[in-house]
């Protein structure tokens, strides 16, 4: 036990090796929050006039709501006056190819393993990067182009799409939904937009990285993917920052939209700075992810690797409001040092014959507290609605916590729930097994805790799996023994 | 707190504490008032009532009858509560939640059972024990429902089992509402101390007499000590104007063993708060609990198993069926503190759903502070197996036949802990009258 708190120790400090500043020109807009400084993000992106009225909306009814307390999470409070909210790197013009990005930019996204041009090249992955608030580059487009596919940045999307942007923007998540979301919708600068036609098949991922670079700086991106009758998306998303003692929020909103048979995968792989191993500095993750199944025979996936963030508070949602549509929930959260998440999901079916599978694994290590918290709910009128729930969660070392909290509501005789939780430390029987076999320690270990997140490993599209599973392995490296 | 008509309550309260001026208990009331009047009565934002609302229950105009401790019961009143197995039993009388010693019997010796006024042992040889556990389950539930009744603590009762003595007659107490001409809120509260090695069975069951509403607002702590073993059984099948919040604070204070059955067949709106919290090592504890409800019985079983030391196992099971428009609620809580290492700890919770109109809220958690431990909680809600009813009918057995004896056997596994046998095969009674009943 001894030895295991040891090596335990040695991950504890280890180094967060994203923590990089790039020292790239940004056009910056002062700290702090009033209808000016809204109005001033507008004006920046040249937004249409219903754009500005939605964001000054939201924000009157921010000013009303109450920051929320009922996390499992504890911080100082956020000063809203202290955030810069608009950070874009500086443009000379509008970039069309990869070739006319700034090459410190690209040197940036290449220090984080994602060249653009390699990815470009070899996994035929499209690439929307979003850094500090803005969204900086977008590969692939023309290909996807050919197709019908719309993926480009959001500012973009109100520029040259507002008929779908104002159908759809809102329309997940309201404005008014939660406090976050609320200050998201005032305040957000960028993020993705996807727009897949009816019976499109995406040709390949689309991916989004996003990257908070300036201190001080929130991110605040809105993503919004709309997914017509019978199409396919498959959707990753990435996130890096740099080492700062001080906190810094990250607020953003998704909202996912499939119509009648459409499907749409999320994937998520988030790794914000977690603050050093004294809980000093970090990332706050407070982020509203839901989706909507509207039309029949609609699925729609959530896959998430958490292993940054000093506190996350996020609960990607699935409404099942089309007839036969499906939900998956697939998470693994991993917390060391003093990190906080609060994460988990809801799936709400309203529907007949809807079903829903969530699969969550927490892994806590250190002095962290690692939260499951969920929500599924068979409406009245959801007959033969199904759900399958299985939170595990893992305990290395004697000074961390995990939580699990479902909440299970049925108004429908004919709704089937199960939900299932355990919660254990790392077997002993299990580690001597590998042990006498001629595994040291540390890599049974590891490879005790990859089997532990297989199923949701699994689910993840290919490029990303193998980045998931270094990101486990290298929190993982030396944890117990 | 709108309605509840809080003068009314004020003007009680210091009525009580100038007929019984005592200090040690007017503390411990006069605490729970500020608590209460802190508070305000919980709406659906407080967590621990989320599903339940009480604002209904306390639109009600109440009646209190604080300082009078002889309401008008007679025993032949008492006779229709009483449970089977009494002639065996300590029956401790309870009207309008005051303990009315002359309705009571007890059976056991003075020797191995002490049972006496709260008043009394709080002023006599047994001062320090109240002194000591009186109160204790407040630093657990925290709401103005529980305060209200430390607020009114008057007539309760003290139970107290000799060191090293096995109590062969359970301890019955009969909660009986006399609510013929007004609505009633009853508050009855009980100390219990079992000594170390000693055996103790409990036994709680409620009546509301008369055709207005009875709210009984019940506190039951209870301290068990090394060795010792104790069972606590509720029965709950007052009508649907008995509407009932209950907490039973079980503290296991030395090596023991804590059995709990609560059944919960009919009622109003009923809240139970059955904890157990765990202050030794290696402490043992199973809770069981099943809530068959029909009409618009609204139940709600909040359990809580605090493991504060090491090596401390837990098994709880929780069954219910809704059926026509009731409501279940169950939401248990398992606590592994940073010491508790080696806790096993194990919740389930199976709902069936019989209506369209029925609704179940589960809320099972886990939260653990602890590496080496053991947990887990499972959880489902569902309908009965359609291909067991279907192998029923198969074989000739009607449909409402093989549903209901489909429902025995899932009531069979809680019941069957009932370990008092009268009062066992009594539930089981209840239990197919009640199915049968159910299909005709």
């Amino acid at each position: 036990m001894k030895e295991e708190l040891d090596v335990l120790e040695e991950t504890v400090s280890r180094d967060y090796q994203y923590g990089f500043v790039t020292d790239i020109e940004t056009d910056v807009v002062p700290k702090g929050l009033n209808e000016n400084v809204i109005r001033l993000i507008s004006q920046k992106k040249n937004e249409p006039e219903w754009m500005l009225n939605w964001r000054l909306k939201a924000y009157a009814h921010w000013l009303k709501m109450e920051e929320p307390e009922w996390a499992n999470v504890k911080y100082p409070p956020i000063d809203f006056q202290d955030i810069i909210y608009y950070a874009a790197p500086k443009k000379k013009a509008k970039v069309n190819g990869l070739d006319e990005v700034d090459p410190e930019l690209l040197k940036t996204f290449d220090k984080l393993g994602i060249s653009l041009n390699e990815q470009k090249r070899l996994t035929g992955v499209a690439v929307d990067v979003v850094m500090d608030s803005v969204s900086v580059a977008t590969s692939f487009k023309k290909q996807l182009s050919e197709v019908g596919i719309i993926f480009c940045s959001i500012s973009e999307a109100i520029q040259n799409h507002p008929e779908l942007v104002r159908k759809y923007l809102g329309s997940v998540v309201p404005m008014t939904d939660n406090y976050f979301a609320a200050l998201n919708s005032a305040v957000f600068t960028d993020g993705s937009f996807c727009y897949i036609p009816k019976g499109v098949r995406c040709p390949m991922e689309l991916s989004t990285y996003f990257r908070i670079n300036t201190e001080n700086s929130g991110q605040f991106e809105r993503t919004l993917i709309v997914a017509e009758d019978e199409s396919y998306v498959s959707y990753l998303e990435g996130c890096t920052a740099p080492k700062r003692d001080e906190n810094q929020l990250h607020a953003a909103v998704v909202e996912l939209f499939a119509h009648r048979k459409a499907e749409i995968k999320y994937s998520t792989v988030q790794n914000w700075f977690p603050g050093d191993e004294n809980g000093q500095g970090g990332i706050y993750n407070f982020v509203t992810k839901r989706g909507i199944c509207m039309g029949d025979y609609s699925k729609i996936s959530w896959s998430q690797v958490e292993t940054g963030s000093a506190i996350t508070w996020k609960y990607p949602s699935v409404i099942l409001k089309g007839d036969n549509s499906i939900g998956e929930f697939y998470s693994v959260a991993l917390t060391n040092h003093h990190q906080q998440a609060d994460t988990g999901t809801k799936m709400l079916h309203l529907g007949k014959n809807t079903r829903s599978r969530i699969v969550s694994k927490g892994i806590s290590a250190g002095q962290s507290q690692n939260s499951y918290r969920g929500l599924v709910r068979a409406g009245k009128h959801a007959l033969n609605a199904r759900n399958y729930s299985q939170c595990d969660s893992l305990l290395l070392g004697d000074k961390c916590g995990a939580h699990t909290f479902p909440y299970i509501e049925s108004k429908n005789k004919t709704a089937v729930i199960e939900h299932e939780a355990t919660t254990s430390k790392i077997g002993e029987d299990q580690l001597f097994y590998c042990r006498q076999r001629g595994i040291d320690t540390e890599a049974a270990v590891a490879l005790i805790v990859t089997g532990f997140a297989k199923e949701v490993m699994n689910q993840l599209p290919m490029e990303f799996a193998v980045e998931a599973q270094k990101l486990l392995a290298v929190s993982l490296e030396g944890s117990v023994g | 707190m709108e309605k509840i008509n809080l003068e009314y309550l004020g003007q009680k309260f210091n009525q009580l504490q100038t007929i019984d001026t005592d200090n040690l208990l007017s503390n411990v009331r006069r605490e729970g008032f500020n608590t209460f009047n802190k508070k305000g009565l919980p709406t659906f934002k407080n967590e621990e009532w989320k599903y339940t609302s009480v604002s209904d229950l306390f639109k009600k105009q109440y009646h209190l009858t604080e300082d009078e401790l002889k309401p008008a019961i007679s025993a032949s009143q008492v006779d229709e509560i009483r449970l089977p197995g009494f002639e065996n039993a300590n029956e401790l009388v309870f009207a309008n939640g005051k303990y009315v010693p002359e309705l009571s019997t007890i059976r056991s010796s003075k020797a191995q059972l002490v049972i006496l006024p709260l008043e009394e042992a709080a002023n006599g040889i047994y001062k320090d024990l109240v002194k000591e556990h009186l109160g204790k389950s407040s630093l657990f539930i925290n709401d103005a429902i529980h305060a209200l009744n430390t607020s009114f603590i008057y007539g309760g009762v003290f139970i107290y089992a000799v060191k090293g003595q096995i109590i062969e007659n359970p301890v019955y107490l009969y909660h009986i509402s006399d609510a013929v001409e007004n609505h009633i809120l009853s508050q009855p509260r009980s100390l219990v101390f079992a000594d170390s090695s000693s055996k103790l069975q409990l036994v709680e069951t409620y009546k509301t007499i008369g055709s207005m509403d009875s709210f009984t607002n019940e506190v039951v702590e209870v301290a068990v000590k090394a060795n010792a073993i104790l069972e606590y059984y509720k029965i709950q099948n007052d009508g649907p104007n008995g509407s009932h919040v209950g907490t039973t604070h079980i503290r296991q204070i030395g090596k023991c063993y804590a059995h709990t059955v609560v059944v919960s067949l009919d009622g109003g709106m009923i809240r139970n708060n059955t904890n157990i919290i765990m202050e030794a090592a290696g402490n043992e504890a199973h809770m069981y609990g099943l809530y068959l409800l029909k009409g618009n019985s609204h139940v709600d079983n909040h359990t809580l198993v605090d493991n504060r030391m090491p090596n401390c196992f837990s098994n709880e099971l929780y069954k219910g069926v809704m059926d026509e428009r009731s409501t279940g609620v169950f939401s248990g809580k398992i606590f592994v503190r940073p010491d508790a290492q080696k806790t096993n700890a194990y919740q389930t919770n199976n709902n069936i759903l019989l209506s369209e109109n029925a609704t179940v809220n589960t809320k099972p958690q886990l939260e653990i502070f602890a590496d080496d431990v053991k947990c887990s909680h499972g959880c489902t809600v569902g309908r009965l197996d359609e291909e067991a009813l279907f192998y029923l009918r198969a074989r000739g057995i009607s449909k409402e036949h093989a549903q209901a004896m489909l429902l025995k056997a899932f009531a069979e596994s809680i019941i069957e802990q009932i370990k008092i046998e009268s009062l066992k095969e009594y539930a089981e009674q209840l239990i197919e009258e009640r199915l049968k009943g159910d299909n005709s």
